[in-house]
C-alpha cells in the first residue's frame, strides 16, 4: 500500500476524527451513547453505510450530472440505510430496538453525506473505501469511548458488566441527555489537550 | 436535441435510473428479510410469554384470542398457556400510553385464580436508570402473587398497596394501569363464559 492509501485510511481515526475533531454527526452521538454497547452498535452500523455509500458514489460519480448530485447521493445513502435497517431488524433485533429511531436517522448523518461530497465524489473506489473504513473506525471509537464513560459514571457498569453494588447510587445524570453534553465536552477537552490544540 | 432540453432531460433520467435501481434492491432485501423479521418479533413475544406464565407444552401463539375490557374500549390479546391440556395460566399483552416516555407495552401473566404471576415489559421509552427500573425485580417481586381483587392495585401515594419505584412514580403508575387494564379484560372474559 502506498503512502496516500495509508494516509486516507488513518486520517479519520484520530487526526480528523469525525466526532472529536470535526464535530460532525452530533445527533446520534449524543442520543445513543447511553451504554458502550450501543455506541459500538451505532458506530458499526454507520460504518457499514459509509463504506457502501462511499463505494457506490465513487463508482457512479462520473455519470451523475452536477445539478442532481445531492439528491442522487441521498437516494443512494437512504437505500443502504433501509437495507441495513431491515437486516438489523431480522438478525440483531435486540440491538435494533436499542438503537431505535437513530438507525433511519443515519440517512441525515452529515458524516456520510460529508464524506460522499468531500471525498468519494472525487476519488477512486478503492481510496473511497479506505476513507470510509478510517472514518468509520474513528466514529465507532468515539461513540464507544463516550458510551463507556457515560455507562461507567451513570450506571456503574461497562458493556453490561456491573462493578458497583446493587442499588448503589450512581450519577444517573450521565445517562440522561444533559450528561451526554457534559461527557462529550470533557472528552473533547482531553483530546484537544493531547493533540496540543490551544 | 437542443442543449436546453438535454440539460433538463439528462438529470431527470439519471435520477429516475438511480431511484429505480434502489427500489429494486430494497424490494429484494425486503423479500428475503420478511420471514426473519416476523420470526424475531414473534420470538420476542414468545419469550415474554414464557417468562410470565408457568410451564406450558402448547403453542400459546397459535391459540391467541382477542379480549375486551368491560367498557369495550380497549382490545387486548390473550395467550393461554396449557400443560397436559389443563389451563395453567394466561399471558395478556397490555399497554398504556401514560408512561413518562409515552407508550409502554407489557406482557402480564395471570394464574387461573386471578392473581398476578409475573409481568415483563416488552417495549418502553422510560428514562434509563430511573423509569426503566419498572422491569427490575425490586418492583416486580411485590406484584408477583398479587390479588387485584383483594388488594388495591395502586401506588402507595394514591392509597394503594404497591411501592412505586423511587423517583419514577409516573412510570410505576403507568405499569399498574396497564396491569389493571389486563385484569379488567381478563375478568370480563371470565364472566362472559
Amino acid at each position: 500500500m502506498n503512502r496516500e492509501s495509508i494516509n486516507n485510511l488513518t486520517r479519520g481515526i484520530i487526526r480528523e476524527n469525525p466526532i472529536f475533531v470535526m464535530l460532525l454527526g452530533m445527533c446520534p452521538t449524543l442520543g445513543v451513547t447511553t451504554s458502550a454497547i450501543n455506541g459500538v452498535g451505532m458506530g458499526l452500523a454507520t460504518m457499514f453505510v459509509l463504506m457502501m455509500s462511499n463505494m457506490a458514489i465513487s463508482a457512479v460519480k462520473k455519470l451523475i450530472p452536477d445539478i442532481v448530485r445531492i439528491p442522487s447521493f441521498i437516494v443512494i445513502i437512504a437505500s443502504f440505510v433501509t437495507v441495513l435497517e431491515m437486516l438489523m431488524q431480522a438478525y440483531v433485533p435486540s440491538l435494533y430496538s436499542a438503537l431505535g429511531i437513530y438507525i433511519p436517522l443515519i440517512v441525515v448523518n452529515c458524516i456520510i453525506l460529508g464524506r460522499a461530497e468531500a471525498f468519494a465524489s472525487k476519488n477512486s473506489i478503492f481510496q473511497s473505501l479506505l476513507d470510509a473504513i478510517g472514518m468509520g473506525i474513528g466514529f465507532t471509537l468515539a461513540l464507544t469511548i463516550l458510551g463507556a464513560v457515560r455507562e461507567m459514571l451513570g450506571n456503574g457498569s461497562l458493556f453490561g458488566w456491573s462493578f458497583v453494588a446493587e442499588n448503589a447510587d450512581t450519577m444517573l445524570l450521565f445517562i440522561m441527555p444533559p450528561g451526554a453534553f457534559l461527557a462529550l465536552a470533557s472528552i473533547i477537552i482531553t483530546v484537544n489537550k493531547l493533540r496540543g490544540v490551544r | 436535441m437542443s442543449d436546453k432540453i438535454k440539460d433538463i432531460l439528462f438529470p431527470v433520467i439519471t435520477l429516475v435510473v438511480i431511484a429505480a435501481f434502489s427500489a429494486f434492491i430494497l424490494g429484494y432485501v425486503h423479500n428475503i428479510t420478511l420471514e426473519p423479521i416476523k420470526k424475531a418479533k414473534d420470538g420476542n413475544e414468545l419469550q415474554a410469554i414464557a417468562q410470565v406464565t408457568g410451564e406450558f407444552d402448547n403453542n400459546p401463539f397459535a391459540e391467541k384470542m382477542t379480549i375486551f375490557t368491560k367498557s369495550k374500549k380497549h382490545k387486548l390479546t390473550m395467550y393461554p398457556a396449557r400443560k397436559n391440556g389443563h389451563l395453567n395460566s394466561v399471558a395478556i399483552k397490555s399497554y398504556t400510553n401514560t408512561g413518562f416516555g409515552g407508550r409502554i407495552e407489557l406482557m402480564i401473566g395471570f394464574n387461573v385464580d386471578g392473581s398476578i404471576k409475573s409481568f415483563k415489559i416488552i417495549s418502553s421509552n422510560e428514562t434509563p436508570g430511573l423509569g426503566s427500573k419498572i422491569d427490575e425485580p425490586k418492583f416486580k417481586e411485590q406484584l408477583e402473587g398479587f390479588y387485584p381483587q383483594r388488594q388495591i392495585l395502586k401506588v402507595k401515594q394514591d392509597g394503594g398497596d404497591v411501592d412505586a419505584v423511587t423517583a419514577a412514580t409516573i412510570s410505576s403508575r403507568a405499569v399498574l394501569r396497564a396491569i389493571e387494564r389486563a385484569f379488567d379484560a381478563f375478568n370480563n372474559f371470565n364472566s362472559g363464559k
